[in-house]
């Protein structure tokens, strides 16, 4: 304690909460598989039995928040109605594809 | 050599690099040696071999663990004995890029054979958690978890803790490896005014047990600098005393925990600021 620390507080404390918030969570994800590989792999199992994408075309991001987390799962998928026809003309349309659908989940923080 | 032993091995081991393994390792390690204790120094670290350099070792380095594992040498010719304590004794690490080398069954077998030889057998972790990490730790009795009180530091050692309480040859046995905590680089006036996360914070987070707290020290600088551990080179210094205690602690002794304070005058104490 000097005269210098009254009038400016130390960030330990902050240290201490953010890594007490950390752990709390890293202790309960240690041992599992890694769960955004695993929601991966299932969730686009499910879509590709319905349509077709490309795989690379997929991104998944979380957001984890103190009260809620976010889980969003980016599909581009191809434009049905104009992929029909030669293969040429499939080629050129993927080029043109627009991202056509989203599916955007929300788990509450326990969850994820 | 004569008399069967049935040694202990310890790992030093903290999950960020820098933090002080190599440092403690032969501190520690020539501390038990000071206690009359057999004892052997392993570095792990192949490729990047620095426990030769901090012992005073460096030029008397012939063979090394992986020659040993790969029979290219007997153990006994590949212990560097210290120059100063006759009972301490090093096996560096292999300064080649072939980290392959270091193979589980070779070391189950290096580590099997020491502990015929030697009370203590230390090994320095490298540090990460690949496999140098994971070997060195794996049939480790006691573990030694070197932190700083610092973020990233402790986020690393709860990672370590973790991973000794799953992949050591203990923790599949149903059994759990006695885990220590090592505070080194610790500065008091830092903690006093809360710029540094305190020892209660630091131990409330990863809640294992204390072993020691060494304080920040030109005197550990000054001992690398000239090849020899700080419990050889300056005793009487505070962190010299502080891995004395840790050590007698490892050995089983009570020892009352000393919290390094501040020790400055009152115009520093006011308005002063301590270069580190």
């Amino acid at each position: 304690m000097n005269l210098l620390s009254l009038f400016r507080r130390g960030s330990a404390p902050v240290a201490r909460e953010r890594l007490q918030i950390l752990l709390a969570h890293e202790r309960e994800t240690r041992d599992q598989p890694d769960l955004l590989g695993v929601l991966r792999e299932e969730i686009l199992a499910v879509i590709a039995r319905h349509v077709a994408f490309d795989p690379d075309k997929v991104q998944i991001t979380m957001d984890r928040g103190s009260t809620v987390s976010t889980l969003a799962v980016d599909i581009e998928i191809p434009n049905r109605r104009r992929a029909s026809g030669a293969a040429s003309q499939q080629l050129s349309q993927l080029a043109f594809t627009a991202k056509t659908a989203t599916a955007r989940s929300q788990w509450t923080n326990g969850l994820v | 050599m004569s008399d069967e032993k049935s040694g202990r091995v310890v790992v030093v081991t903290s999950g960020k690099g820098g933090v002080g393994k190599t440092t403690s390792t032969a501190s520690l390690g020539a501390a038990l040696a000071h206690l009359g204790q057999k004892v052997v120094v392993i570095d792990f670290d192949v490729g990047l071999r620095n426990l030769d350099l901090v012992l005073g070792a460096e030029r008397r380095v012939v063979f090394d663990l992986i020659n040993v594992i790969n029979g290219v040498a007997k153990l006994p010719q590949a212990l560097i004995k210290d120059k100063r304590l006759e009972n301490l004794f090093l096996l560096p690490a292999s300064q080649t890029r072939d980290k392959d080398a270091l193979t589980e069954e070779g070391v189950a077998k290096v580590i099997a054979e020491l502990r015929t030889k030697f009370d203590w057998i230390v090994c320095d972790s490298p540090a990460g958690i690949e496999r140098g990490a994971t070997l060195a730790m794996r049939h480790a009795d006691s573990a030694i978890i070197v932190t700083n009180p610092e973020v990233s530091s402790v986020r690393d050692s709860d990672r370590i803790i973790g991973l000794l309480d799953s992949k050591t040859e203990k923790a599949e046995r149903g059994e759990c490896v006695d885990k220590h905590l090592l505070i080194t680089r610790y500065h008091p006036w830092r903690a006093a005014r809360g710029e540094m996360l305190s020892i209660d914070d630091v131990l409330d987070i990863l809640s294992i047990p204390l072993i020691g707290i060494i304080p920040e020290s030109e005197e550990v600088l000054r001992a690398s600098n000239v090849g020899s551990p700080v419990t050889l080179n300056a005793p009487l210094s505070a962190p010299a005393k502080a891995y004395f205690d840790a050590t007698k602690r490892l050995k089983g002794e009570q020892i009352a925990m000393h919290i390094p304070t501040e020790s400055r005058g009152l115009f520093n104490k006011l308005f002063g600021r301590k270069a580190a």
